[in-house]
């Protein structure tokens, strides 16, 4: 349409009762889902602003207003625009106004009531912050003739600019538009008369606007919609020139200008701006020939299934629909000369759709993963074509060997970034989990790979991929190495691994990066560049490094152990457990399920927000919702099928604590002494802390008889592993991921469910705690549960310990690898303290007379000291 | 206008102005226990006081006025009431919904004292107060119940309510000015603004009002969903004397931020950054003069009117943040066109 439309708002009209039978059928039997669906639907189709009207005789109109603009503030893909509050009472629509965080439009105010409540409502808005709606209407009644419509305009402009002090810019009149074409004489110029006293309005009055509701004018001819249509666009065509700038129009209702046949344009013409006395007799002799159904409804959205089958290639693989891919994949091939033109042209063609829409932040990780599902669905169906035409080889970006490091076991990580790259024709040559160094380099090498990938979980991982970088120099490769996983920095790559290997390294944070990065590397031209800035930015990280100084200062070992944490044992009330010593626990995935920390979960999937309200967010909120339902969707499998099991060893002994050391006794023998845990301690100054060690929180020996300590190792990754074989076999990396995510969050919650039994059962020190799940996840209970390899015990190989007091492998299976990592993956273990003061802390930073004391404690070497406790020595 | 507000609107057209910094991270550095925080006046209360720093204007009146003229020695123009829970809302966490008044009279005197002696020693550089209302901590368009989205803990007139009450008790300790401050959620603000807009009425006396929103996450909107000028949008209304944005991010994260806003504001605008992000430990790393680098390149930039530190910034920020932009011009005032200008989360101009 014309330029003066751009400006033109449309306001979305649907979620009206006095104006939608549907939507006032929806909030009447409270069915607010539905009428949520309506308005998301009208914000979708383009509506810039949302009139909500709850005036109903029949409804609590100030209840429903409420109800609905609270749950639209929910749902962020309708709160992001604008509010209309509609309502002929004062109260809903005040009502209205404290439920709307951004800036409305009230819907409407009048002089009707005289000039007392005008000022007062009007006062009262600009209070709240909103613009307004004012009807031509005053005391006399509603406006009708140009010069009535202009007048009361004018007085409430006035009154409002100049009494209240009311932004002009904020004022919207309505000058009211009326039937035409009624065969009554009075109402023929009533569309001049708008159209004329809009003209006048946006003239005289500065910066107000002017709006009205468009489907009165065609009144008299409702059921015959071509005519109608019509009539709505003259309308507007010349309203809009005169200055209209907002209106309630359903666009559906609108036929476009310039494609009105000429005759019924010029009749109604004629009729809008009353042109010839028997303009309405005409328009009713003309309307019969136009009679038509109007315009057919819109149908569940099948349409793209219409389109070329490239196109529907491409909108499968964006849209991550499986349903029709093989028959599509199908007619592609019969119409391509060979097979794998199919691969290198359409699928190709959409994935590298998928791949920028990806790189512009418009698709989120697990759609692309629902992508690469499609992907591997037509090229497992193209396979045995092109296997039987053999020839040629499909042309590949480039190959990366993938490998989670040895003495490493989580893998999901990696997994995602092999999709992501596969999804972008990368070839990718998964090793899977522990993979030791000379596998992944004679890999590489018997491959002609193009680059090597490491990933890993825990801190042991970063020291073998220093070593494996050791040897690819050592054996003299020259292809680029990628660092990543949830332990590695850029700080790490650039201090420990870079310097060891003479070509590029790569820090990598997250799978959306390493598309870019792997196409730099392979290109022959970008990769100089790109190797040259990014040695340069790591020696700049070195620099800031060497020259960051430590936060806090140092305090001697002797010192630290002065300022530990203590309290009076004398008087100390030991929690004496209800049983002692070990225990198998097995439990249901339905008793876990409620004990499930969210948030991580989306984490895993490159999603950020705290769950719940990362499924309302703004960007990730529609992928969060649809990711959340698939996951829940594969617990119900998961259960009903028990494909994944969770078991749990538990003990709980005597213990005294010995300075840094904690003694562990016989349930069945105080004085048999069956293990020794190692902690360390803090060791940064703390003017008016401690210096807290975990064995702070067990009575010292020769104090006053044995305390206790408890320890556990779980899992729920009992099947995990062929569970996720299973769904690679069949080509849908999305669920295998996804049940590796899953059997994590079960593992995690298996160990929040421990603990708590823990406290109100066997060991029983809290019986009376009742906290909900949200209060479990913020730790809000007595006591705490570390794990060895974390922060307050940062250690591994302590794991050990507890493998042996529980016996672990023998009893449930779980085991622990080279680098103390546990398998399954999906696994916790810790230890459990009782004591009410019991804390979480990091014990950060160590320096050498401590890490001496360990050794001597641990009966290592220092080198073996130094191999295990890296993280927390200074650099 | 007083007296003190037309030297403020004077000051604020000729130089950059400097707020104060962190309290919490001041009051934190005491070690203070729970003896400490009851005072004399609440040693009896019937539940644990540790933790309500707003009280201690009350209690350990001396910690609060010290911080208070570190923060003016270092050379901040206006200094910000310790009053950021003291509305019933927060208080009830602590059973003190009734001690609200006097909190902020508390406060509000303490923070005037200690204006008043320092503008007394260099009266060619006169010190402010404004009196801070905080954000509470409920969200009046966020649901507190996953299983329903439509439901809400508090409502606008309960947050009017108590708005009004301190906002009174902050002006009768004769606050200067009054700033709306960490705005996480817009509709509490426009409650806090509508309820100072009714105490003004009623007292027959207008004090500037400052408005401060808080950019939660990288996403770049406040905890309740708003784009920065989706929230100016829905705040223009107030007129208020100064637009900005504070906590959350540190300055290099914010800097984007406070730039949209210098584009879209007709006011001043402020920006009182943390002093970077929280590490793992929950400290703040950000020193004095990496902080002081990057306002001096925002005030050279033109982009603020008004700064100061957040979280984690010590009177030792804020004496380096008054060298960085000692000299510096303030961000002249745009004169944009006039036109309807709404929003939802997303801001919505009209021509």
């Amino acid at each position: 349409m014309s330029t003066e439309f751009s400006t033109f708002i449309n306001v979305g009209e649907r979620t009206n009762v006095t104006g939608s039978a549907m939507f006032k059928r929806l909030i009447m039997s409270e069915d607010y889902e539905a009428a949520l669906d309506v308005a998301r639907q009208q914000v979708e189709n383009g509506a810039q602003i949302i009139d909500v009207n709850m005036d109903e005789a029949m409804l609590d109109s100030k209840a429903a207003m409420v109800r609905f603009l609270n749950l639209i503030a929910s749902e962020p893909d309708i709160s992001r625009v604008p509010i209309m509050i509609d309502s002929s009472k004062w109260s809903v629509i005040e009502a209205g106004l404290k439920c709307v965080q951004g800036k409305a439009i009230v819907n409407s105010i009048s002089l009707k009531e005289g000039e007392k409540e005008f000022l007062e409502h009007a006062k009262k808005i600009k209070r709240y912050g909103a613009a307004t709606v004012v009807m031509a209407f005053d005391e006399k009644g509603q406006a009708d003739t140009q010069v009535r419509k202009f007048e009361i305009c004018k007085r409430s402009y006035d009154l409002l600019v100049n009494t209240v002090g009311f932004p002009p810019e904020d004022i919207i009149f309505d000058p009211n538009i009326f039937a035409v074409a009624t065969g009554i004489e009075e109402h023929n110029n009533y569309a001049v008369d708008f159209i004329e006293a809009t003209r006048q309005i946006r003239h005289e009055l500065p910066h107000c606007h002017v709006s009205g509701g468009l489907s009165n004018i065609s009144f008299s001819f409702r059921g015959n919609n071509p005519v109608r249509e019509a009539m709505h666009s003259v309308f507007l065509y010349h309203a809009i020139r005169a200055g209209m700038d907002m209106g309630i129009v359903n666009a559906g209702q609108l036929e476009v200008y310039d494609e009105i046949p000429s005759e019924l344009k010029e009749a109604v013409e004629d009729v809008i701006l009353n042109r010839r006395e028997d303009a309405t007799d005409r328009l009713l002799e003309l309307a019969p020939k136009y009679q038509g159904d109007g315009k057919a409804a819109a149908v569940e959205d099948l349409s793209w299934r219409e389109q070329s089958v490239n196109k529907r290639l491409e909108h499968a693989l964006v849209k991550g629909i499986t349903e029709y891919i093989i028959e599509d994949t199908e007619e592609a091939r019969l119409a391509a000369e060979r097979p794998l033109h199919v691969i290198e042209g359409p699928l190709m063609d959409g994935m590298n759709v998928v791949g920028d829409l990806f790189g512009e932040g418009k698709m989120f990780l697990p759609q692309v993963v629902k992508s690469a599902r499609v992907m591997k669905k037509a090229v497992a169906h193209l396979q045995p074509f092109i296997e039987a035409e053999k020839s040629g080889d499909s042309q590949s970006n480039g190959k990366i060997i993938m490998a989670t490091v040895k003495g490493d076991v989580h893998d999901i990580g990696k997994n995602i970034v092999g999709v992501v790259l596969q999804c972008n024709n990368f070839e990718v040559i998964d090793l899977g989990v522990m993979v030791p160094a000379a596998k992944i380099i004679q890999t590489a090498i018997d491959e002609k790979a193009d680059m090597i990938g490491l990933s890993g979980l825990i801190t042991p991982s970063l020291d073998e991929m220093v070593n494996v970088a050791q040897e690819m120099q050592r054996l003299k490769l020259n292809i680029p190495l990628l660092i990543g996983g949830a332990t590695t920095s850029k700080a790490h790559t650039a201090v420990k691994i870079e310097q060891n290997y003479d070509h590029p390294v790569v820090y990598v944070p997250n799978a959306s990066r390493a598309v870019g990065v792997c196409q730099k590397l392979i290109s022959k031209e970008a990769r100089i560049e790109f190797a040259k800035a990014l040695s340069q930015e790591y020696e700049k990280v070195r620099e800031q490094h060497a020259r960051k100084k430590p936060r806090t200062q140092a305090v001697s070992f002797e010192q630290a152990r002065a300022n530990r944490f203590t309290c009076d044992w004398e008087n100390y009330q030991i929690a004496t457990p209800n049983f002692t010593g070990t225990k198998t626990i097995s439990v249901d995935l339905n008793t876990l399920r409620p004990y499930i920390d969210w948030t991580p979960f989306f984490l895993t999937w490159s999603l950020a927000g705290k769950y719940p309200r990362i499924l309302h967010d703004e960007v990730v909120g529609k992928e969060a919702t649809q990711l959340f339902k698939d996951a829940n969707q594969m617990l119900d499998e998961v259960i009903k099928n028990a494909s994944l099991q969770a078991k749990g060893r538990v003990g709980i002994f005597p213990a005294n604590s010995h300075f840094e050391d904690i003694n562990i006794y016989s349930p069945n023998d105080t004085s048999a002494l069956i293990g020794v845990a190692h902690h360390c301690r803090q060791q940064t100054q703390k003017p008016k802390g401690f210096n807290y060690c975990l064995s702070d929180f067990v009575m010292p020996e020769g104090v006053n008889g044995k305390d206790y300590i408890g320890a556990f190792a779980v899992t729920a990754g009992i099947g995990e592993d062929e569970l996720a074989k299973a769904f690679e076999q069949d080509g849908d990396d999305y669920n295998a991921i996804m049940s590796k995510a899953i059997a994590d969050r079960l593992a995690e919650a298996f160990a929040e469910y421990l603990h708590e039994r823990v406290r109100k059962e066997l060991w029983g020190y809290a019986k009376d705690e009742s906290l909900d799940n949200n209060a479990l996840i913020a730790e809000k209970y007595q006591g705490i549960r570390p794990a060895p390899g974390y922060a307050a015990c940062p250690e591994h190989t302590e794991k050990q310990l507890i493998w042996d007091l529980l016996d672990v492998e023998n009893t449930i299976g779980m085991k622990l690898t080279e680098s103390y990592a546990m398998w399954p993956g999906a696994a916790v273990s810790g230890w459990y303290f009782a004591h009410p003061d019991a804390r979480y802390f990091a014990v950060a930073k160590i320096q050498q007379d401590q890490l001496e004391d360990y050794a001597a404690r641990k009966g290592w070497t220092l080198e073996e000291a130094q191999k295990w406790l890296m993280p927390n020595l200074q650099d | 206008m007083t007296q003190a507000q037309k030297k403020l609107t004077q000051l604020a057209k000729q130089k950059i102005l400097l707020l104060d910094g962190a309290m919490g991270t001041m009051i934190q550095a005491h070690k203070l226990d729970e003896a400490d925080y009851r005072g004399e006046q609440f040693a009896d209360w019937h539940c644990d006081l540790k933790g309500n720093n707003d009280l201690l204007a009350v209690t350990q009146p001396k910690i609060i006025k010290d911080i208070h003229l570190a923060y003016l020695a270092a050379g901040s123009d206006i200094i910000e009431t310790n009053t950021f829970n003291a509305t019933a809302i927060s208080m009830a966490d602590y059973d003190m919904q009734d001690e609200v008044q006097s909190i902020n009279l508390a406060a509000a005197r303490l923070a005037r004292e200690a204006a008043d002696e320092m503008t007394a020693q260099t009266p060619d550089k006169p010190r402010f107060v404004a009196g801070v209302l905080g954000p509470t901590s409920r969200t009046a368009s966020i649901s507190p119940d996953v299983n329903d989205p439509g439901a809400r803990n508090v409502s606008f007139d309960e947050l009017v309510l108590t708005y009004k009450e301190a906002a009174f008790a902050l002006i009768k300790g004769n606050v200067d000015l009054i700033m709306l401050e960490t705005i996480f959620d817009t509709l509490n603000a426009k409650a806090a603004a509508f309820a100072v807009d009714e105490v003004f009425e009623e007292l027959d006396l207008y004090l500037p009002v400052m408005i401060s929103g808080t950019i939660t996450d990288a996403s770049g909107r406040t905890l309740s969903g708003q784009t920065t000028e989706a929230f100016y949008n829905s705040l223009r209304h107030v007129k208020p004397f100064s637009f900005g944005l504070n906590c959350a991010l540190g300055p290099d994260l914010l800097r984007q931020y406070v730039a949209e806003l210098s584009r879209i504001s007709e006011v001043f605008v402020s920006a009182h950054p943390n002093a970077g992000l929280p590490n793992e430990f929950g400290e703040y790393d950000m020193e004095a003069d990496e902080m002081a680098a990057h306002i001096e390149e925002w005030a050279k930039s033109g982009l603020v009117n008004i700064v100061g530190g957040c979280c984690g910034s010590t009177p030792a920020h804020i004496k380096a943040l008054a060298e960085a932009i000692e000299g510096c011009k303030p961000r002249a005032l745009p004169k944009l066109e006039v036109k309807m200008r709404l929003s939802g989360l997303e801001p919505f101009t009209h021509a």
